[in-house]
C-alpha cells in the first residue's frame, strides 16, 4: 500500500496535521466517477478517495492506467447507465465499465448532443 | 484512519476595500488607462493600425466586420463598438471608418461617457491623409491621457467578469470553484459580475435556471438556452462533440458537454444573477451577478463583456488557454499542475495545491482576491506582458 504523509505546519494556528495524499477527488456522494489528481495512477493501484461534499474518503483499486483529471469508475456500470458527477446526470454509459476501469468518450456519450 | 488537513477558520483574509483605478468623467473607473484606435469596419484596419504606429501609447483594435451588416447583427456591431469604446479602461478614442455616417454614430454613443472621442472617415481623404489627421488628434489624447492618475476607488467601481476555456477536469474540480469562492465574498460588497457561455451551461440549464434571483431572471434564462440550442441543434453536424467538449477538454478528461457544463457552472458559486443580458448589453439593474448570452469562444466571450463595461476579467483554465484582450485585462488561473509547469508564463494564479489538498477553496478564494487587487491596481498581467490583444467581434448571421 502506497503511502505518503506530509507534514504541515500552519503558521497561524500552530497545529500540524499529518495527512495521506489524496490520488482521487469524488464531488459528491452520489457520484458513480472520480477525477484522478495526481500525474496518472497504474493498473492495480490502491488509491485513495476524496469525497469533497461530506469530507470522507474511500478506497479502490484501478484496473487501467488513468492519467491526471480523467475518470475512474467507483462502481460496475452496464450500458444504458447514468453517470453521475456534481450529484448530476453528466450523460449515458455506452459501453459497460468495470468498477476502477477508465471512464471517458470510449464509453460514456452525451444525452444533449 | 487519518485525520483530515482542516485550517482552522476565522483567519479570513481582510478584502481591501479600495483599489488604484482611473476615475472618469461618467462615474465609472477603469483598471488601464488606454487610448485605443477603433476602426469601425474591416476595411479601416490598415489606417487604424498606422495611427496606432505612428502615436506610441495608443493600441489600435482591427477586427473583421461592419460592412453591410443589418438588424440584430448591426446593432450588436454598434453595441459592441460603442461599448468597447466607452469602457472605463479607456481614456480616449479615435474611431475610424470608411463612411462618416456609421463612424459619427459610434463617436455619438461613446461621447456620451464625456470622454475625449474624435472620428475620421476614409472616403474623400484615403488612408494617408486620415492616418495623418487621425494620428495628431491621437498624439493629443495619448498626451493628455499620460497624465491621468490612480486614485482611490471603492471596491464596488470594480466590474469583474469570467469565462473559463480549454477547461478539464481541475477547471470544475478546482480553479472554477475558486471564481466562485471570490464571487460569494465579493457579491456582498457591491461588485457587478458577469458570466455567460450559454451553450457551455447545456446539461446544467436547469439547474443554473434556478440560480435566477427572479422568476423573470430564472424565465429569461431559460428563454435564451433555449433559442442558442435550437441554433445549434437546427446547425448541428456530426462534428459537434469535436466541438463540444474540444479536443483539448477531451485531453483533459472531459467527456460530456453536460459534465463541462457544470464545471463551467461553479465559477458562479452560491450567487444568484439578476437579469439575463444581450450579448454587449450594459447592465443597468445595479451591483451584482448577471448573465449575458455570449457564445463559448474565449475572445468573443471577453470581447462582449469588456464591451458591456467590465473592467477585469477572471479566467480559469485547464490545459491552458492564452486568450488575452486589448483593453480588459485578463487574470489567468489554473488547478492543473502539469498547466503551470508547461506553462507558467500565461498563469497569474497557481491554485493546484487545491489537488494535493494543500490549500482549501476559501484559501484560493483569498489568493486570487489578492491577485485581482494587484492586477486591478496596475500589475501587468501574463496576457497583457505576452502581448494578447484578441478582439473578436461576435456576428449573429451573414452580410446582406
Amino acid at each position: 500500500m502506497r503511502l505518503i504523509y506530509k507534514i504541515l505546519k500552519i503558521s497561524n494556528n500552530q497545529i500540524d496535521t499529518i495527512y495521506m495524499a489524496t490520488d482521487i477527488i469524488i464531488h459528491d456522494q452520489k457520484d458513480n466517477v472520480g477525477v484522478v489528481v495526481i500525474e496518472k495512477i497504474t493498473p492495480k493501484q490502491d488509491c485513495n478517495c476524496w469525497i469533497m461534499e461530506n469530507d470522507s474518503s474511500a478506497k479502490i483499486q484501478s484496473i487501467d492506467e488513468i492519467p491526471l483529471g480523467h475518470k475512474i469508475a467507483m462502481i460496475d456500470l452496464k450500458e444504458g447507465d447514468t453517470i453521475l458527477k456534481y450529484g448530476h446526470d453528466i450523460g449515458k454509459v455506452v459501453k459497460s465499465i468495470k468498477k476502477g476501469e477508465h471512464v471517458h468518450v470510449h464509453n460514456v456519450k452525451t444525452k444533449k448532443w | 484512519m487519518f485525520t483530515m488537513l482542516r485550517l482552522r477558520s476565522g483567519n479570513r483574509m481582510e478584502i481591501p476595500k479600495s483599489f488604484l483605478g482611473y476615475k472618469r468623467e461618467n462615474g465609472r473607473a477603469g483598471t488601464r488607462n488606454h487610448v485605443i484606435i477603433l476602426p469601425v469596419d474591416d476595411i479601416s484596419n490598415a489606417c487604424a493600425e498606422a495611427v496606432a504606429n505612428n502615436i506610441k501609447g495608443t493600441i489600435a483594435l482591427p477586427h473583421s466586420y461592419g460592412r453591410l451588416q443589418f438588424g440584430a447583427d448591426l446593432e450588436l456591431h454598434f453595441r459592441t463598438m460603442i461599448g468597447t469604446g466607452s469602457n472605463p479602461n479607456v481614456a480616449a478614442v479615435i474611431v475610424i471608418g470608411i463612411e462618416p455616417k456609421w463612424t459619427k454614430k459610434i463617436v455619438d454613443g461613446i461621447a456620451k461617457t464625456g470622454k475625449p472621442v474624435e472620428g475620421f472617415h476614409i472616403e474623400r481623404t484615403g488612408d494617408i491623409g486620415t492616418t495623418m489627421k487621425a494620428s495628431k488628434k491621437a498624439q493629443e489624447f495619448v498626451m493628455w491621457a499620460s497624465e491621468k492618475q490612480r486614485e482611490e476607488c471603492p471596491l464596488s467601481d470594480l466590474w469583474i467578469s469570467v469565462k473559463c476555456g480549454e477547461s478539464d477536469t481541475t477547471s470544475g474540480l478546482a480553479a472554477n470553484p475558486t471564481v466562485g469562492n471570490l464571487m460569494d465574498k465579493l457579491e456582498p460588497l457591491g461588485v457587478h459580475l458577469c458570466f455567460g457561455e450559454t451553450s457551455e451551461l447545456t446539461g446544467a440549464e436547469k439547474v443554473c435556471a434556478t440560480r435566477g434571483a427572479t422568476k423573470e431572471a430564472s424565465d429569461k434564462f431559460m428563454k435564451t438556452w433555449n433559442d442558442y440550442n435550437d441554433f445549434i441543434l437546427k446547425e448541428a453536424t456530426d462534428d459537434l462533440s469535436e466541438s463540444q467538449p474540444t479536443a483539448g477538454n477531451i485531453a483533459g478528461g472531459l467527456t460530456t458537454i453536460e459534465e463541462k457544463a457544470f464545471g463551467n457552472f461553479q465559477k458562479i458559486g452560491n450567487c444568484k444573477f439578476v437579469d439575463v443580458l444581450e450579448p454587449a448589453e450594459e447592465p443597468t439593474k445595479g451591483k451584482g451577478l448577471y448573465f449575458m448570452d455570449t457564445s463559448s469562444a474565449a475572445a468573443e466571450c471577453v470581447t462582449l463583456q469588456a464591451a458591456a463595461g467590465f473592467n477585469i476579467h477572471l479566467f480559469p483554465t485547464g490545459q491552458g488557454n492564452i486568450v488575452g484582450n486589448p483593453i480588459e485585462p485578463v487574470i489567468k488561473l489554473t488547478a492543473n499542475p502539469l498547466t503551470v509547469k508547461g506553462m507558467g508564463e500565461h498563469i497569474d494564479c497557481d491554485v493546484s495545491k487545491i489537488l494535493s489538498r494543500e490549500m482549501n477553496m476559501s484559501q484560493a478564494g483569498d489568493e486570487l482576491i489578492k491577485t485581482t487587487m494587484r492586477v486591478a491596481n496596475g500589475r501587468l498581467t501574463c496576457a497583457e506582458a505576452l502581448g494578447h490583444k484578441e478582439f473578436v467581434m461576435t456576428k449573429l448571421y451573414r452580410s446582406a
